[in-house]
């Protein structure tokens, strides 16, 4: 096997940038932040980011309706972006892993049955289901992770099992049927680590995905509503969206970059595993 | 094609059907909070509590329930909403046409932008038209809808203050019309000065839905269009004289549609769900908007009624893009 | 003057050389046989002609006179005027040369509209008769059809229809029955000969099998590693041939009244010295 270090590629790199600047916001927060995100400051309202008239020093990225620091209200608003984006992407992932495996490797009913959920959860919009379930549950993190996961195992799901059924008929598997292996082992050490590329691809996806039903939820009112949310701040950004945009675009800028770097992430990672795609 | 098939396939929509419903009720009666305790006044006994859960049919167990359930949407009763106090099926009826209209302009927005957008790229290979469409499809595929939006009003309406940001027309004006169709029924009338009017309160929120499903559309359609062009037939036209162009479009584009409508189907579901968070960010009066509201309220029977709105209306969608494939490829229409 | 008259056409592929000289000249009401073994560049030179190369393929030199006029030096435009009017082309695998999602009448209305510049419909009833002048019986239900609803030598009759709509002056027929069954074979065959004969078409006729060649062509040449080694009428080639290559060829067909054992390919030593004379040139 390759070391891993000659595999970087650009999107490699942009995610794995994105990624700890993530991570560093949510493990560092306190430390980063400039102030209390939570600090209202009255006499410095609505105040704009340095690069603009009327800004005032010491809120670099400006301030909100209430004066509280927007620089520090984006650092602490990762946490919670991150957390329901690795607890929730990777139950997702898991559970559509194996969902997609089982059904495509066995086929029969438990395909029919696998398959038949997944018609049943994808014929509602994805977010009427978040909402619902918001909805259902009350507001809180837990409530967003679960609604990532209920979202997103379909779609996981559904890519892998094609995969598989795809390489159910290949040559590998039928030498490893003869030779008396188990069909577990056939899952875990034939068929996984094939689709290990296109599970990076997915799961860079799922973040992406995850973090953007973080803000939805958030946006909404049904996220966790004691700490700063990128969501929070951009329904409270939208009323004053004329007089300030910033307040707004800031998070909407975090939460876009985020996204790209996530896929790309995915992307790269992909790359940098697949070993067809060698340069 | 007859309609033999088409009653066959009605039919075996209604498995799926059946689960989405059983799926709602169940997990609408999962409720932790006490919906009808959000709506009596703080005097109230618990004997009107009691009355009041009665009248909604909230204290019979559990089966009964769904017996009643059923019975009441078989005649097309789903009930009264708790936060608004109207019938259910009223209301969301009442917004429905509003939605589909987004949800029509959008698709039909994206087919001839996707389309587009494939041919020239397919056309001027090699030069940078095709680099540039690229990008933007890879571009417009990472996002999702609620960023596009976002991001539209913000170049759109708040920074180049081009587009209104909120409604669905403007308040101060009159409509004379007759349905909630506005806009098609506005056309329809030949009102163009109207239909110019309402116009710019659609472009946004259509545009935040297009730009995923013009990207996949462009996308798919370049890559089939580049595999029709290697066959066989394209040779046979072209040494029958007949125009590059010409052959694009009379010959390659017939059968690159195949491939590509298989995969973009799933996507135009993908783009009448997207409307439930447009139309919130958008203020857009449609079926979605309202289940924010319900959602706060815990108003149980108009979640209920917008839920299964939405799934029939997938259902019927995917029933009809099934349709368009076997209107477009003529070799499994016979089989 | 020659309809057709290919003289000293170059061609090459990235780096590597396919055609080294071909000269060859096919005259009016003549069926011309242009035979070799797979990969010696017949097919390539029937792609030169109705311009329908590989995007890698590069002419070096040469041209290519239809009428007298230089086809390579033509401009597009000018070129595509010819095509399907003045040169016709018959493809080898019939069911793939026809659209597979447009009905067989909407496919010979378009072009024969375009070509004889008349309105769809009378294009609509020119095309039923050509179809009834190939033999195709009941010609209106066979319009109505898609091409995988028919056989492959009712879609070969098709497009041998269209090739002579407008009476071209030139065919290219590249291995037109090599994808057909013996028997349909020979009815296409015969066909061809017939539409020919009305015609008074040039024919350049593309093939490897030598049997094809005696029955249907006046004039054939050989060709070896990209270059013409023999020209003659068939005849003559068949009773007197002159190079060592085409006598080997000749003799390298199986025939049915020798028993098997009497099998003899072209041997190799012909084939290394033909090579390297090709390379040298």
């Amino acid at each position: 096997m390759r070391p891993f270090a000659r595999r970087w590629n650009p999107r490699l790199v942009f995610g794995a940038i994105v990624a700890a600047l993530l991570l560093g916001c949510t493990l560092f927060a306190a430390q980063l932040a400039p102030h209390d995100p939570m600090d209202q400051d009255l006499l410095n309202q609505l105040r704009p980011p340095v690069v603009m008239q009327g800004n005032d020093p010491q809120f670099a990225l400006g301030t909100d309706e209430l004066g509280r620091d927007l620089l520090a209200r984006l650092i602490h608003g990762a946490r919670p972006a991150v957390l329901v984006m690795l607890i929730g992407a990777t139950l997702s992932g898991l559970l559509g892993m194996c969902l997609g495996l089982v059904a495509g490797y066995f086929g029969g009913w438990m395909d029919a049955a696998v398959s038949r959920t997944v018609e049943i959860f994808m014929s509602f919009p994805p977010m009427l289901i978040a909402i619902v379930l918001a909805a259902v549950i009350g507001p809180g993190l837990d409530t967003v992770i679960i609604a990532v996961v209920v979202i997103g195992w379909t779609r996981v799901c559904r890519v892998i099992r094609g995969e598989v059924l795809a390489m159910r008929e290949l040559d590998f598997v039928a030498s490893a049927r003869t030779a008396g292996v188990s069909h577990l082992r056939i899952m875990f050490h034939e068929l996984l680590p094939n689709l290990a590329p296109l599970l990076a691809v997915l799961f860079g996806l799922e973040m992406g995905r995850a973090i953007v039903t973080e803000a939805v939820l958030a946006f909404i009112g049904f996220s966790s509503s004691d700490v700063a949310t990128w969501g929070a701040m951009i329904a409270g950004g939208r009323a004053y969206i004329y007089q300030a945009w910033w307040i707004m675009a800031l998070p909407v800028a975090v939460i876009v970059l985020s996204v790209l770097g996530l896929n790309a992430l995915g992307d790269g990672l992909r790359q940098a595993t697949d070993p067809l795609l060698r340069r | 094609m007859s309609s033999g098939y088409l009653a066959k396939r009605l039919l075996l929509t209604l498995p799926t059907l059946f689960g989405v419903i059983v799926i709602i009720f169940v997990l609408l009666r999962v409720v932790p909070g006490d919906p009808i305790a959000m709506m009596v006044p703080p005097e109230a006994t618990p004997a009107d509590v009691a009355r009041l859960r009665a009248v909604y049919g909230l204290d019979k167990p559990m089966w009964d329930q769904f017996l009643i359930f059923l019975g009441a949407l078989a005649r097309g009763d789903f009930g009264t909403s708790i936060s608004l106090k109207q019938d259910v099926f009223g209301l969301v009826v009442g917004r429905l046409p509003a939605t589909l209209e987004l949800a029509l302009v959008s698709i039909v927005f994206s087919l001839i932008a996707g389309v587009a957008l494939a041919l020239i790229a397919t056309h001027l290979r090699g030069r940078w038209p095709e680099w540039a469409i690229d990008g933007f499809n890879s571009i417009a595929l990472s996002l999702p809808e609620f960023l596009w939006a976002l991001l539209l009003i913000l170049a759109l309406g708040v920074l180049i203050p081009l587009l209104p940001i909120s409604g669905r027309f403007d308040p101060t004006q009159q409509l004379g019309l007759a349905t909630q169709f506005y806009l098609l029924e506005s056309l329809v009338r030949g009102n163009f000065t109207l239909a110019a009017d309402l116009l710019p309160y659609l472009v946004m929120p259509a545009l935040a839905l297009s730009l995923p499903l013009i990207a996949v559309i462009a996308r798919m359609l370049k890559s089939s269009l580049q595999d029709a062009l290697v066959q066989d037939y394209v040779l046979f036209a072209r040494i029958n004289g007949f125009s590059a162009g010409r052959i694009l479009i009379r010959h390659a584009l017939p059968n690159a549609l195949i491939p590509a409508v298989t995969v973009a189907g799933v996507h135009f579901i993908f783009l009448v769900g997207g409307t439930v968070l447009v139309e919130l960010i958008f203020s857009y009066p449609g079926v979605g908007n309202m289940l924010y509201r319900a959602a706060v309220y815990r108003d149980l029977p108009l979640i209920q009624g917008i839920t299964i709105a939405f799934a029939v209306l997938f259902v019927l969608l995917n029933l009809v893009i099934d349709l368009l494939y076997l209107v477009i490829n003529p070799r499994v229409r016979h089989s | 003057m020659s309809v057709l008259a290919i003289e000293g056409l170059r061609l090459a592929i990235g780096e590597t050389p396919i055609l080294r000289g071909v000269d060859l000249a096919v005259e009016r009401n003549c069926v011309h046989g242009l035979v070799g073994e797979s990969g010696a560049g017949k097919t390539m030179v029937g792609k030169a002609i109705v311009n329908a190369l590989p995007e890698a393929a590069r002419i070096t030199a040469g041209a290519i006179r239809f009428d007298g006029r230089d086809l390579i030096a033509m401009t597009g435009r000018a070129r595509r005027r010819l095509m399907g009017r003045a040169i016709a082309m018959i493809l080898q695998n019939p069911m793939t040369a026809l659209n597979p999602v447009i009905r067989i009448g909407d496919q010979m209305a378009d072009i024969l509209a375009y070509h004889l510049e008349v309105s769809r419909r009378g294009a609509a009833a020119r095309a039923a008769a050509m179809l009834a002048a190939v033999h195709i019986r009941d010609p209106e239900r066979v319009m109505r059809l898609y091409p995988h609803e028919l056989s492959g030598g009712m879609c070969q009759r098709v497009v041998i229809a269209l090739a002579f709509a407008c009476e071209p002056r030139l065919i290219v027929a590249d291995e037109p029955t090599t994808a057909l069954d013996v028997t349909v074979q020979y009815r296409v065959l015969r066909l061809l000969k017939e539409m020919q004969a009305r015609t008074q078409s040039a024919v350049l006729f593309i093939t490897h099998d030598l049997g094809v060649v005696a029955k249907l062509c006046d004039e054939v040449s050989v060709m070896f590693a990209g270059r013409i080694v023999e020209s003659a009428a068939v005849a003559d080639l068949f009773a007197h041939p002159r190079h060592d290559y085409t006598a080997a060829l000749l003799a390298a067909t199986p025939r049915y009244d020798r028993p098997a054992s009497t099998l003899t390919p072209i041997p190799d030593a012909l084939r290394t010295r033909l090579l390297q004379e090709a390379e040298r040139v």
